[in-house]
């Protein structure tokens, strides 16, 4: 018991990780409908510019945790109107082609300009571990969480309670009609790609000061998981993919500790294509057919 | 017409002859030294995967991103069976036998429940089975997990030239037949596709059960030609990989495939010491290739013989 | 003899019923006509008969060689070598296709030579291709359009793409058509020469025909009997003249109001 529940505190921890990028992913979805491939790679940028951030000008964590977060808006904002918005109407696969080239341009221009190896991340938070009888919760864990949780609320408050998360909710029903009743679609778009964005690099930040190492390709398998947990809740969904990526993480986690290591991207991978097979529109989803 | 039909294919026939003939010469004469024969091997197993994933994308507009999936299986078929089996030649045969015997039943197992799922959620599904097959190659004892297999040379560069052929025609052949216009219009139109007494998930299940054979013979000449393989060289980068050679030539064209393959192996070579640069290109090549020429460098065109004669043609009328 | 036998046909979408409890019978070689105001359900009952949506409730029979058998669940491409064809509402035509490869596709249930076959291009591969390409030729005679063979589909004028759609589902060699406005978007001169059309197909191939159809002038002259869906439910049938002076389907078209 003692060690489910470990695992579970572990568990839950990655998943904030997930879904704090999951929720990037379906809100770029939910908007746009595209698979924005390069989304990991946002998150692997937050925790550089993390990274660059405490080491070079020896700022703190929660500056560095805002600096990042909007160093990676700037990013997601460019990235969108240089090489998505030119597809607003082409097929959602030339568009995912797209996104899978602006991955590869990230990946690799980090590699070239901050150097292919590993980087330790500096230990900026104090590192103390509480223990609740047998089960140990470190300080890390509980500033992920917790980070995490603030986040979430003020992205829901953000989306159901404003102007902009009006917008926001209108663009991704029918765009063309959005446009009618006066939103201004494009910027909307762009704002959901620096919230998206934003939230991403928080992540970056938090697995570095969580795991310490980071590199220009850590970005890949988190983000196809964050991407897995996003369909697994139900993609456009925002609910949905905070759900997924706790989700996800918890799994992954008990796999790894009751199985293998080795199996754990098998196991969610499984998940991915059972959830697909059996109920694709996710977890919270609504099946929709198309016309004829 | 069926004659005429007959000049284009003896044409085909000569440019085969004449290209097998010249590339003799020029590796006897030592101008293709050891390097660019790797070089050229390696053009020849991209085209065989391009060609492959093509049909699945090009012509069946079925979007995988699983492909690397299938060619892992063809290189670990034909590197067991040449370390545990048997040696030289006829192990590769047999390798490339068992390899697609394999990569035709597991094909099948992923597209009966993945084919119903369209665009972007496919590619991601098939991406899932592509690293669940890598993990569970990873996972085995005959495979020697991470490690890899370190096999001796089996597969000359005269085995990929008549591999690349046969393939070629398989393709061709399967594209421009009545199951090839079925495939197509499945691409086009499913509904309508449906609605003329096309049973469309019996060709998308054909085409990539088809495709996937074809990329497993190109992951089973790989482990025959390059000495090693590990389970990480097959990652769903590599998919991606075959992807961009689609891409880059035109989802749907045969020939566009034939010269992206060439162009990017050529590429490769170049930046090989430059990986990130050469990365760096890759996707902006991509992006950009998306945004001003979506369609590729040859779209769904071919370059024939006849539209040879007509370009001509229309140049002379021009020119008079 | 009946060849269509619809009873008690019923679709539901969420709590809505697009298609509520329609009856039909059809004899072998009428010409029918569909008819009603938009969001009748006329498409959906299309839909319904050729496979693309399964019913909620009733049964759709099909007579097959003398035999009534049920179709309902069935798949599209089941029911269309049963012998149901159908043109769309929307033209969906394989637009980057020549409109020879249309028709070819339309042909496709009779296709024999194998995968194996067409790989390594058998004799019979080439006598059948010859084949199918004569029997599209005949086709596209018919509906006129055998010049533009080579051309794309999506290159086809409007009313030529229509006309395809028809070709098209010809090939299937169909004992019943269903025709979804085929006149839409046409001119009169176009439409005239469509009901023509119409009339030649149907003694050509011993076609049993159901067209929806918003063209009144077109419906009336032509159809042998009408069908009338409003709200998913069918308001009255007979010939053009008792459909004419029908009240309800006046009501139907021009609001409660006009009766009075």
């Amino acid at each position: 018991m003692t060690q489910f529940l470990q695992q579970m505190i572990n568990g839950l921890s990655l998943g904030s990780i997930y879904a704090l990028v999951a929720l990037g992913y379906t809100m770029v979805y939910g908007i746009i409908k595209l698979i924005n491939f390069a989304h990991g790679d946002i998150y692997m940028l937050g925790a550089y510019i993390g990274f660059i951030v405490t080491t070079k000008l020896g700022l703190g964590f929660f500056p560095a945790l805002v600096i990042s977060m909007a160093g990676c808006a700037l990013i997601g904002v460019t990235i969108e109107r240089i090489a998505y918005k030119p597809l607003r109407n082409a097929t959602r696969i030339t568009a995912l082609i797209t996104a899978i080239g602006v991955s590869y341009f990230l990946e690799a221009g980090t590699q070239r300009v901050m150097g292919a190896g590993v980087q330790t991340f500096p230990n900026v938070l104090a590192n103390e571990t509480i223990m609740f009888g047998d089960v140990r919760i470190s300080t890390q864990q509980i500033v992920i969480f917790s980070v995490t949780i603030v986040l979430m609320v003020a992205l829901t408050f953000l989306v159901n309670k404003t102007k902009v998360g009006r917008a926001m909710r209108a663009v991704s029903v029918d765009p063309d009609a959005a446009r009618l009743m006066g939103v201004n679609v494009d910027a909307t778009i762009s704002f959901t790609f620096a919230i998206g964005s934003a939230l991403a690099g928080a992540a970056g930040v938090l697995v570095g000061l969580y795991y310490n190492s980071i590199n220009p390709l850590m970005g890949m398998l988190p983000g196809i998981k964050a991407f897995i947990a996003a369909v697994f809740g139900g993609i456009g969904i925002i609910p949905g993919a905070m759900l997924g990526g706790f989700f996800i993480g918890v799994v992954e986690t008990l796999v790894a500790g009751y199985w293998s290591s080795l199996w754990k991207d098998a196991v969610v991978y499984l998940i991915l294509i059972v959830i697909l097979i059996v109920k694709p529109a996710g977890l919270l989803g609504k099946n929709v057919k198309e016309k004829v | 017409m069926k004659n005429w039909m007959k000049k284009e294919n003896l044409l085909w026939l000569g440019l085969i002859v004449l290209s097998y003939a010249v590339l003799n010469i020029l590796i006897s004469a030592g101008i293709i030294n050891n390097v660019y024969k790797t070089v050229l091997m390696t053009i020849g197993i991209n085209i065989i995967l391009a060609i492959s994933l093509n049909l699945i994308i090009g012509i069946t507009g079925q979007f995988s991103l699983g492909h690397a999936g299938f060619m892992i299986i063809g290189a670990y078929s034909c590197g067991v069976m040449l370390k545990s089996f048997v040696s030289g030649v006829p192990g590769v045969f047999l390798g490339i036998i068992a390899g697609m015997v394999i990569s035709a039943f597991v094909a099948l197992v992923v597209a009966i429940p993945t084919l119903r799922l369209r665009g972007d959620y496919l590619a991601i599904a098939t991406l899932g089975f592509g690293e669940i097959i890598r993990i569970v190659i990873l996972n085995m004892k005959i495979t020697n997990g991470a490690a890899g297999l370190i096999l001796p040379k089996a597969v000359s560069w005269h085995m990929i030239f008549w591999a690349v052929v046969i393939c070629t025609i398989v393709v061709v052949n399967f594209g421009r037949s009545a199951h090839g216009r079925a495939c197509i219009s499945v691409r086009e139109d499913e509904i309508a596709a449906e609605a003329m007494g096309i049973n469309t998930t019996q060709y998308k299940i054909l085409a990539f059960v088809l495709g996937a054979m074809i990329a497993s013979v190109a992951g089973a000449l790989y482990a025959g030609a390059f000495y090693v393989i590990k389970p990480d060289m097959f990652t769903y980068s590599k998919s991606i990989d075959i992807l961009v050679l689609v891409v880059f030539g035109g989802m749907g064209s045969i020939t566009g495939s034939f010269i992206s393959s060439t162009l990017v192996s050529l590429l490769n070579t170049v930046l090989q010491q430059f990986s990130s640069v050469r990365m760096i290109v890759y996707g902006l090549a991509l992006v950009v290739i998306m945004v001003f020429r979506p369609s590729g460098l040859l779209g769904r065109k071919e370059l024939t013989f006849s539209g040879l004669l007509k370009v001509l043609k229309k140049g002379k009328g021009a020119a008079q | 003899m009946s060849v269509l036998k619809v009873t008690g046909l019923t679709k539901n979408f969420g709590g809505l019923s697009a298609v509520s409890n329609v009856n039909m019978e059809i004899e072998q070689g009428e010409l029918i006509g569909l008819i009603g105001p938009n969001g009748a359900g006329k498409t959906t009952l299309f839909n319904l008969l050729t496979g693309v949506y399964e019913p909620s409730e009733g049964t759709i029979e099909l007579n097959v060689d003398g035999k009534m058998i049920s179709i309902e669940g069935k798949k599209p491409y089941v029911i269309s070598t049963l012998g149901v064809s159908r043109t769309f509402q929307n033209i969906r035509l394989f637009k980057e296709l020549t409109v020879l490869d249309n028709v070819r596709i339309g042909m496709h249930q009779s296709v024999k030579t194998s995968v194996i076959g067409s790989i390594l291009r058998t004799p019979g591969f080439y006598r059948e291709e010859k084949m199918l390409e004569e029997k599209a030729y005949e086709l596209l005679k018919i509906v006129h359009l055998d010049e533009h063979a080579e051309d794309l589909a999506k290159n086809l004028p409007y009313g030529k793409q229509r006309r395809l759609e028809i070709a098209r589902a010809l090939a299937t060699n169909p004992k019943i058509l269903f025709l979804d406005e085929p006149a839409a978007g046409m001119n009169p001169q176009e439409t005239a020469e469509l009901t023509e059309l119409i009339h030649e197909l149907k003694e050509h191939f011993h076609l049993t025909i159901i067209l929806i159809e918003h063209d009144m002038s077109l419906v009336m002259s032509i159809c042998e009997r009408i069908y009338v869906l409003d709200y998913g439910r069918l308001i009255a049938k007979g010939n053009p003249q008792q459909i004419k002076s029908n009240k309800r389907v006046i009501e139907a078209y021009l609001g409660e109001d006009a009766s009075c």
